[in-house]
Formats: structure tokens, C-alpha cells, sequence
């Protein structure tokens, strides 16, 4: 390739990023200036939120204390996790889904720079991401405790360029070691993992210690300190850096830079050869159940029983709902414990099952009602359009009923009135989204899955506020029923306004 | 409603998109006949079919399957018939097997019957190594076998197809040629659109010409070289001569 190509095809790069990024964001219509106004408010609106969690820390200075220090260490921690869960997904998605590997391939240019622009443009969509989402809460800090907070900026590029690294030479590695055909799925579980586990880690560690969902109980706790290393150690970097040390900083980058460049340097000819063996293995020979014999029933258990195959193989599927019960971790364990101390937090599980219950169920059902890949061979089927919707919604209830019960059963014996209120609020949180799925429904493949919020901004954010609604209604039900009466009213208007709104009304 | 006895019936079929797509098209398609429907691009044949196969509701105008009215009674109609679209409708998790026992129950087939009938539309099409094998990894030819399969497996009397051999190599196209004269043998009636007009020429008992959303010539190949008075030319010849008189008129 030659030294103007390079330029050339980083520009291409970052060309096809930003139109990805802002087609996610109009939902694949050309509304740049309303996307951009729609993103200043968002983010002056998350200055608010952003004021409450870190408002308190801007007085912060060098010196720290261990206990101070870990909080720091742990957020940035966490912000890394979630950044290596993204730059995982995008890794994949590249391997995948970028239909250009052909030309690129066929063309005369060395591919080992091709592929390294291609590592170097997801480390910069990694971080461009990264820092749009710390703004706010750098801002604050910025704002309440002086300019030398500017330098979180420097840690987020840093904590950026590692991650990128990191899931490159994961991904890569896990296809060498397990193929083509399974990295998809497994990388898709592990970024869901990733993602949340540390959150959980922490939440599950603080219940077993102090009875608590808080995070922070563990991080000030005095064992934590106990086993910290002293404050001159390097685990503290992030954390000096965060703080405007400067040293700590540039050696936070430099670090973060020779990684990129190593990965960059081991990884970028095997990219090549990665894509190829994706392109020659995208013709996986799995089994599914060998049949022994086909089986009757009427023609919507047909559909069911085609539907919970479908969803059985799902990968997106597996890692969603692997996410969801480990999100459903922390309210089970506070279950088991309130059965010895009858603590007063066990209402807390309710919201937090009726959450993941709306939230799966809108999934579930966009799977099922939108994403069905054979719909002309569905619409030319002999039985009704209506019976056809009836079944899919069927399935949708069967599954979040199969997934939820036992933690409903389990609720039974520690709080029947507890149990009765929750399943309550699952079958509504669950039927809401459905609707919503089902009054927005635009046909699809099930492959566009990540992208199903583009089609509706409007019925993503009316799902996400039922499901927030719901839960807090199930939750003051317990507590204060008279104010239950009031969010449950509030969120059923929210369900009709968004019904009235909805293309399928008619 | 009983209309005329014949496989397929429409009078006066309309659609409008943007422009006029279909305009007061009149086909009849007899029982237990090949009937290939041939024109340019965006002559309407597609949208035709889809609207005979209940994929699309016309604007105005009736669509009869063996005497039924398909518009009001859809579901008396499509169990007679099935579609197979130029892009295979099937799921990539599934295995052909699995596919195949999905569709004959969505048409309600006795699964014993089904089953004997899977077995051996899969062996003849030549997908007998690949039964238990997720169809995500297969070529675009042996996803057109496996949805040309699931249209065959309840025995429908009338076979709707867009473009079937797209995407085909020559054994696969003769596989599928080869199952649908056989079909077409033993009394199923098969309308099919094609840009291959050597397939149309060889298999089809009637052409149909469509352009502009409108059948423009209809009969044997023979009786369509007497209509356009050319007694010794192919069939390619007599569509670029019929479409052209077309384009000139409009």
C-alpha cells in the first residue's frame, strides 16, 4: 500500500464509523441536525445524574486515603470492563458483518496495514464512545473541584486504547482456539459477562459481608483496606492520573499505546488470515436434533414449537438472558439470606425481577414478531394473520414464565403477598413490551437484532419506561400501595400514549 | 363465492405503488398446467404472484384458486398452493428436516405422511448428506432446494414461483426442473416467472408476456409466433419484439 493510501483508507474508516454511528442514532433516516441537538440535550440532561454520583468526590486530593483510592481504582475499573465488553462486540461485528473484506482482500494493498488502520479505527470508535459517555461526570468534576480533573479525560483514552487491545488479542485468540463458528457466540456471552460482571461481583460479594445490594459497602470496607497494596504502588496510577498526576498519566498512556501498537504489530497479519477462515468456515456444519419422527398437534404448536427451537439456538438470546439471571443473582442471594433474618431489603428483588421481565420479554417478543426470517412462507400459510400474532405472543409469556418462575417460587415461601404482587407485576411489565413490540412492528431478519432499536426510538424509550414504571409500582405496592396506585396509573398512560401514537393502530 | 373451475382465475387485478404496477390484469391458468409468466423488469410478474399468493392485497380486481375467491376466503385458498419467492424463505437455525416438519404442520399434514414425504423431496433434490445440518451454512443453492422442498411437502395443487432457478448451477436447475415436471405429470399446476427464456420455452405448456403491469401476449410457443407472425423465431426474439411494441406504444 502506499503512503497516501494509508491516509486514504483511515479516512474511509472513519467515514463508514461515523455513518454507522449516526444511522444508530437516526434510526437510518437523515435527521443529522436533530440527532446532534437530541444528543446535546441528552448530554446536558446527564450532567444531573451525573452531579449525584460523582458531585461528592470533586473536593478529592493527593494525598488519598486507601479506602478512597479503591473507589476510584474500582469505578475506572468498571468503566474499563464496560469498554472491553464493547470493543469485543465490535471486533466481532467486523469479522462478521463488514461485507468489504472481500474488495479488501482481493485488492492490491498490504493487508497487514490495512488491517492494523481497521484495529486502530475500533480503539478510536472505542474511546470516541467512551468519551462521550464520561463527559458529564468529568464535567462535574471539572466544574466542582478544579481544571486538573481535566486529566480523567487522559484516563479514559488510556483505559480505551487497552481495552481495544485486550479484545482484539481475545477474540483473535478465541478464534484459534475454538473457531470461527463458536467465537461469535461465545464472544457475544463473554462481552455480556464482561459487562456486568464486576458489578455483580461486587453487589454479591457485599450481600454475603454486609446484607447490603450497595457496591460500596465492600469497596470502604475495612478488609478491603486491609488487603490494598500501599498508595505508592502502580495498582494506583489510574487513580493518581484521574487525579492530575501527570507522570502517572503519561505513563498510563504510554502503557496503553505499546499495548495497542504490540497487539497491532502480533495481530495485524493474522487479522487477515482470522477473516479469511471466518469467510471460508461461514458455512458451519452444526447438528440440530436428529428427528425421529416428525411430530403433529395443531398449526400453532407447530409455530410455537418452531419458535422455541429458534430461540433455544439463539445466540443474542443465550447471552441476554444469561446477563438477565445474572442480574438476578444479587436479589437471589438477599432471598436466601432473608430466610434466616427476615430482612426488610428482600422487597427490593421485586423491581428488580419485574425490570428483567419487561426487558426480556421486549426482546422476546421482537425476536419472535419482528424477527421472523421466513414471513412470506408465514403470510402464505393457511390459518389467519391473528392466530399466527397469537402464537409468537404465546411464546413469548411461555419463555419469561420458564425463565422467572422458579424465583417466584422461591419468593412464595418467604413472602406469599411478595410473590402474588411480583408475578403480577412480570405478567404485566411482559405484556406491556410485547404490545409495544407488536403496535411498532417492522419486519425484519433476526440477524439485524442489534439494530432493532433504530426502527423506533420512541417504542425503545415507551418499553424501557414501562418497564422502569412497572417495577417501581410493584415495588411501593409493597411499601406505600396508595402511591403504587399513582405510578401504576402514570405508566398505563404512558402505554396508551404510546399505543395512541403507534403505526399499527389501525 | 364459486368461480370458473381452473387453478388460477384473476379478472381485473390492480396495484399502484408510486406508479401503476398491475393494471386490470386478466389470467387464467388451467388445471394441471406448466404456465411460465415472462417480462422486463418491473413488468409487474412479481407483484402479480404475490398478490395471488395473499402476500399483497390488490387495489381492485379477483383472484380465484380452483373456484375459491381468494380474498375472502385466504385460507380455503393457500392450503391449495404454495410460493417460493427467488430469495429462499427459510430459518438458518433450522436443520432441512426441521424446516420441512415446521412447514407440513403449518398446513396440517399428517405427520406420518409428512415424514415419508421429507425423506424422499430431500434425497431427489440431492440433500440426503445434509438432513441434519443447520441450513446457516449452506449455499444459496441449497437454501432454493430446501424452501422448493417445504413448498412440495404438503403436495399442493398449485405451485406459485418467482424466479426459482436464480442462483443455481446446471445440476441443481435440472434437479428442480426435473421435480417440477414430474409434479406437473401427475396433475399439480405450476406457474412460474423466469428471465431464463430458454426454461420457459422448454417446459412451459403456455407463456404469458407481461409488460407495464399488463399481459401483452398469451398461448403455446407456436401460437405466439402466429400471433407476431414470425413462425421460425425463439422465443427470446419474440419477447424483444413484443416488449418493444410495448415500450413504443406507451
Amino acid at each position: 500500500m502506499s503512503s497516501t493510501a494509508l491516509p486514504w483508507f483511515a479516512r474511509h474508516e472513519i467515514r463508514l464509523a461515523s455513518r454507522e454511528w449516526l444511522a444508530m442514532m437516526t434510526g437510518g433516516r437523515r435527521k443529522r441536525n436533530r440527532a446532534v441537538i437530541g444528543l446535546i440535550v441528552f448530554a446536558a440532561v446527564m450532567h444531573l445524574p451525573a452531579y449525584a454520583v460523582v458531585g461528592r468526590f470533586a473536593d478529592l486530593t493527593a494525598p488519598l486515603d486507601k479506602s478512597s483510592l479503591i473507589v476510584i481504582t474500582a469505578t475506572i475499573f468498571l468503566a474499563w470492563a464496560l469498554m472491553l465488553s464493547q470493543a469485543i462486540e465490535s471486533v466481532t461485528r467486523v469479522f462478521y458483518a463488514r461485507a468489504d473484506l472481500d474488495l479488501i482482500m482481493s485488492s492490491p494493498v498490504r493487508l497487514e496495514n490495512v488491517f492494523s488502520i481497521r484495529i486502530a479505527a475500533i480503539a478510536l470508535s472505542v474511546i470516541a464512545m467512551a468519551l462521550l459517555l464520561s463527559t458529564p461526570f468529568v464535567d462535574v468534576l471539572v466544574i466542582g473541584g478544579g481544571i486538573r480533573w481535566l486529566a480523567a479525560y487522559g484516563v479514559v483514552v488510556a483505559i480505551g486504547l487497552s481495552a481495544a487491545a485486550v479484545a482484539i488479542a481475545v477474540t483473535i485468540v478465541l478464534f484459534r482456539l475454538i473457531g470461527p463458528s463458536r467465537t461469535r457466540l461465545v464472544a457475544q456471552i463473554l462481552a455480556a459477562i464482561i459487562g456486568a460482571g464486576f458489578v455483580i461481583a461486587l453487589q454479591v460479594a457485599a450481600i454475603l459481608s454486609y446484607g447490603t445490594l450497595s457496591r460500596f459497602a465492600v469497596l470502604t470496607s475495612d478488609a478491603a483496606a486491609a488487603f490494598a497494596p500501599d498508595p505508592e504502588s502502580i495498582v494506583w496510577w489510574p487513580a493518581r492520573a484521574a487525579l492530575g498526576d501527570g507522570e502517572a498519566l503519561l505513563l498510563l498512556l504510554a502503557f496503553g499505546l505499546i499495548l495497542l501498537g504490540a497487539v497491532m504489530a502480533m495481530f495485524s497479519p493474522r487479522f487477515a488470515d482470522t477473516a479469511v477462515s471466518v469467510s471460508a468456515n461461514a458455512a458451519p456444519s452444526r447438528q440440530g436434533f436428529r428427528t425421529t419422527a416428525f411430530r403433529g398437534g395443531s398449526r400453532q404448536q407447530a409455530l410455537r414449537r418452531k419458535e422455541f427451537v429458534l430461540l433455544r439456538r439463539d445466540p443474542w438470546l443465550v447471552s441476554q438472558t444469561l446477563m438477565q439471571l445474572l442480574y438476578l443473582v444479587p436479589p437471589a442471594l438477599m432471598l436466601w439470606r432473608s430466610f434466616s433474618d427476615s430482612s426488610a431489603a428482600i422487597v427490593l428483588i421485586t423491581p428488580v425481577i419485574v425490570m428483567a421481565a419487561g426487558q426480556l420479554a421486549g426482546g422476546l417478543a421482537w425476536l419472535t414478531i419482528s424477527g421472523e426470517d421466513a414471513a412470506d412462507l408465514v403470510a402464505t400459510a393457511p390459518l389467519p394473520a391473528s392466530r399466527v400474532i397469537r402464537a409468537k405472543i404465546e411464546v413469548v409469556l411461555m419463555a419469561i414464565g420458564t425463565i422467572f418462575a422458579p424465583m417466584v417460587l422461591a419468593l412464595v415461601f418467604a413472602s406469599p403477598l411478595q410473590a402474588a404482587v411480583t408475578v403480577a407485576g412480570v405478567l404485566i411489565a411482559a405484556a406491556s413490551a410485547t404490545a409495544i413490540q407488536l403496535w411498532f412492528r417492522v419486519q425484519a431478519k433476526r440477524s439485524q437484532f442489534r439494530r432493532r432499536q433504530t426502527s423506533s426510538r420512541f417504542a425503545t424509550f415507551a418499553e424501557a419506561f414501562c418497564s422502569i414504571g412497572w417495577a417501581a409500582t410493584a415495588a411501593l405496592a409493597l411499601a406505600v400501595p396508595i402511591v403504587a396506585l399513582l405510578t401504576g396509573l402514570m405508566t398505563a398512560a404512558i402505554l396508551v400514549a404510546t399505543w395512541k401514537i403507534s403505526p399499527q393502530r389501525e | 363465492m364459486k368461480l370458473q373451475e381452473s387453478a388460477l382465475q384473476v379478472r381485473g387485478l390492480t396495484k399502484r405503488f408510486d406508479r401503476l404496477a398491475v393494471d386490470a390484469l386478466d389470467l387464467t391458468v388451467r388445471s394441471g398446467e406448466f404456465y411460465a409468466l415472462v417480462g422486463p423488469n418491473g413488468a409487474g410478474k412479481t407483484t402479480t404472484l404475490r398478490m395471488v399468493a395473499g402476500l399483497s392485497r390488490p387495489d381492485a380486481g379477483s383472484v380465484a384458486i380452483f373456484g375459491i375467491d381468494a380474498l375472502s376466503h385466504p385460507v380455503a385458498a393457500k392450503q391449495m398452493m404454495a410460493w417460493v419467492s427467488d430469495e429462499p424463505m427459510i430459518y438458518d437455525k433450522l436443520t432441512p428436516l426441521e424446516y420441512l416438519e415446521f412447514v407440513a404442520g403449518l398446513w396440517g399434514v399428517d405427520p406420518a405422511v409428512s415424514q415419508a414425504s421429507a425423506h424422499d423431496l430431500l434425497a431427489s433434490l440431492g440433500l440426503e448428506p445434509h438432513l441434519h445440518e443447520r441450513c446457516e451454512g449452506f449455499s444459496k443453492g441449497m437454501r432454493q432446494k430446501v424452501a422448493l422442498a417445504g413448498a412440495l411437502v404438503h403436495d399442493p395443487r398449485l405451485i406459485i414461483l418467482d424466479e426459482p432457478l436464480t442462483g443455481l448451477d446446471a445440476v441443481s436447475a435440472r434437479h428442480v426442473k426435473g421435480l417440477l415436471a414430474d409434479r406437473v405429470r401427475a396433475g399439480c399446476t405450476v406457474i412460474m416467472t423466469t428471465h431464463i427464456l430458454e426454461v420457459a420455452e422448454r417446459m412451459a405448456d403456455r407463456i404469458g408476456v407481461i409488460a407495464r403491469g399488463r399481459l401483452v401476449a398469451e398461448g403455446t410457443l407456436a401460437e405466439l409466433r402466429q400471433q407476431n407472425g414470425h413462425n421460425d423465431t425463439s422465443l427470446e426474439d419474440l419477447f424483444i419484439a413484443l416488449v418493444d411494441v410495448e415500450a413504443a406504444a406507451a
